[in-house]
């Protein structure tokens, strides 16, 4: 499977989390190509830079740049939607005003304690609001590919990253499988390729548990 | 008594080793005009607070290639290489901040608050060397306000009395700007008489305004570029 098709993969089954209603918070990457696979559902997505209820993005005579996501890609205003300024904005994250945040991780251990802003030895000189939404949001899901680029597990027993904060993840959704984070550690709840959950495992760096029964065996 | 003053004058209120907040999100609500006119005022050691440093030779970039800064503080400087470069040479001292943070940090400085307890960031990096207090039972870390001596900040239109309105996510961290340094300077993109603007739609009013200045930049294709 393609990389693409792996990122749409995980964006699809993403987007089956999200409810009528939900005001989310979309991080850079794979969380960016969820507005694709809502349907008909009443999302109200919410961007750091300033908008409440962002929309498709626009035709090209119709870009403005002054108005964007958090990405820094043009888009449209959806009905309904406000602007504000970075004050306001970071008071809807922090305040726990934001239902869901969707993002990427460096690392993710077990009990669901996210990393996903500096990489020891690298130059660390980018946090933006990653910080603040693990911190406010009321709910997590971390959107990642299974394994890094160089074949390491974003799932592990315990962080060597930095860690964003106090904040946990709900769920974190790979190309493999959807895994549920409680105090007892991880659960594989949903397979979603067809490798076995023994081969799983392996690629994994933290134990999981499973029900069989539960599995779907894509 | 008018507020508008000519770009050239911006000299006038900066001086050597001032700090300076900066208003803009990505390229969008920067004050282009007076950060050009910034890059030839001839005045150093400056440190410069925005969410980042522009792009590579665009925006705040552009401080990079012309000496005037000593130290950046933001959120986000991975989107411009040369930001990272400078720092990696040490010819630029970085302060990273938490987006939410920053807006806060900058908020509160305006607002004559002495600091607040935030989760964002209680248990990692950014904690060390703060105060660490449980409060209802969770986490927090104690963040200081931050003033600047000039703001230089961009809306899209302006009255002359200094009444601000702000083009779509372009208020970002311009109107928390506008609060929080001794001297305001404002770019806008027009200028009207009292009276143009309804108070149903100003957003930053005009008694944190100091001086207008008129942007040099036009809009093309839903971008600024030079005229």
């Amino acid at each position: 499977m393609l990389q693409n098709e792996k990122r749409i993969k995980i964006a699809k089954r993403i987007a089956q989390e999200l409810s009528d209603g939900d005001t989310v918070n979309l991080g850079v990457g794979i969380p960016t190509l969820i507005p694709d696979y809502l349907g008909d559902k009443d999302i109200i997505l919410h961007s750091e830079n300033g908008l409440l209820g962002v929309g498709p993005t626009p035709s090209e005579e119709d870009i403005n740049m002054d108005l964007m996501n958090a990405s820094k890609q043009p888009v449209t205003m959806a009905n309904g939607a406000s602007l504000f300024d970075s004050s306001d904005s970071f008071v809807m994250i922090r305040g726990g005003h934001i239902d869901l945040a969707i993002m990427g991780a460096l690392q993710i251990d077990q009990f669901g304690e996210i990393a996903n802003w500096a990489i020891p030895g690298k130059d660390i000189l980018g946090v933006g609001g990653a910080m603040d939404l693990v911190a406010g949001a009321n709910r997590i899901i971390i959107a990642s590919m299974h394994q890094a680029k160089d074949e390491t597990p974003k799932l592990v027993d315990k962080l060597s990253f930095p860690s964003s904060g106090y904040g946990k993840a709900d769920m974190l959704v790979t190309e493999h499988g959807v895994f549920k984070f409680t105090e007892n550690g991880t659960e594989l709840i949903e397979q979603l390729s067809d490798i076995s959950v023994q081969e799983l495992q392996e690629i994994t760096g933290a134990k999981f548990s499973y029900k069989n029964e539960a599995l779907y065996q894509g | 008594m008018s507020k508008v003053i000519n770009r050239t004058k911006l000299k006038d209120h900066i001086n050597d080793g001032d700090v300076l907040l900066v208003g803009g999100f990505g390229m969008s609500g920067t004050p282009l005009t007076l950060i050009d006119e910034l890059s030839v005022s001839g005045r150093k050691d400056l440190t410069v607070v925005s969410n980042n440093l522009g792009e590579a030779g665009k925006g705040l970039g552009i401080l990079l290639h012309s000496g005037n800064l000593k130290k950046a503080v933001g959120s986000y400087f991975t989107s411009n290489r040369e930001a990272v470069n400078a720092w990696s040479k040490g010819d630029l001292e970085i302060e990273l901040v938490p987006q939410g943070t920053l807006a806060e940090r900058v908020r509160i400085g305006g607002a004559g608050i002495g600091g607040f307890y935030t989760k964002t960031g209680a248990g990692t990096k950014i904690a060390e060397g703060k105060e660490e207090r449980v409060i209802d039972g969770e986490n927090y870390i104690l963040e200081s306000p931050i003033k600047g001596d000039v703001s230089l900040i961009k809306a899209l239109k302006a009255d002359t009395k200094g009444n601000l309105i702000y083009d779509h996510t372009a208020r970002n961290f311009n109107v928390v700007m506008a609060t929080a340094s001794k001297t305001v300077i404002a770019e806008v993109d027009e200028i009207v008489e009292v009276g143009d603007l309804k108070p149903t739609e100003v957003v930053t009013p005009h008694l944190y305004v100091d001086y207008l200045v008129m942007n040099d930049y036009e809009k093309v294709g839903g971008k600024y570029v030079a005229k």
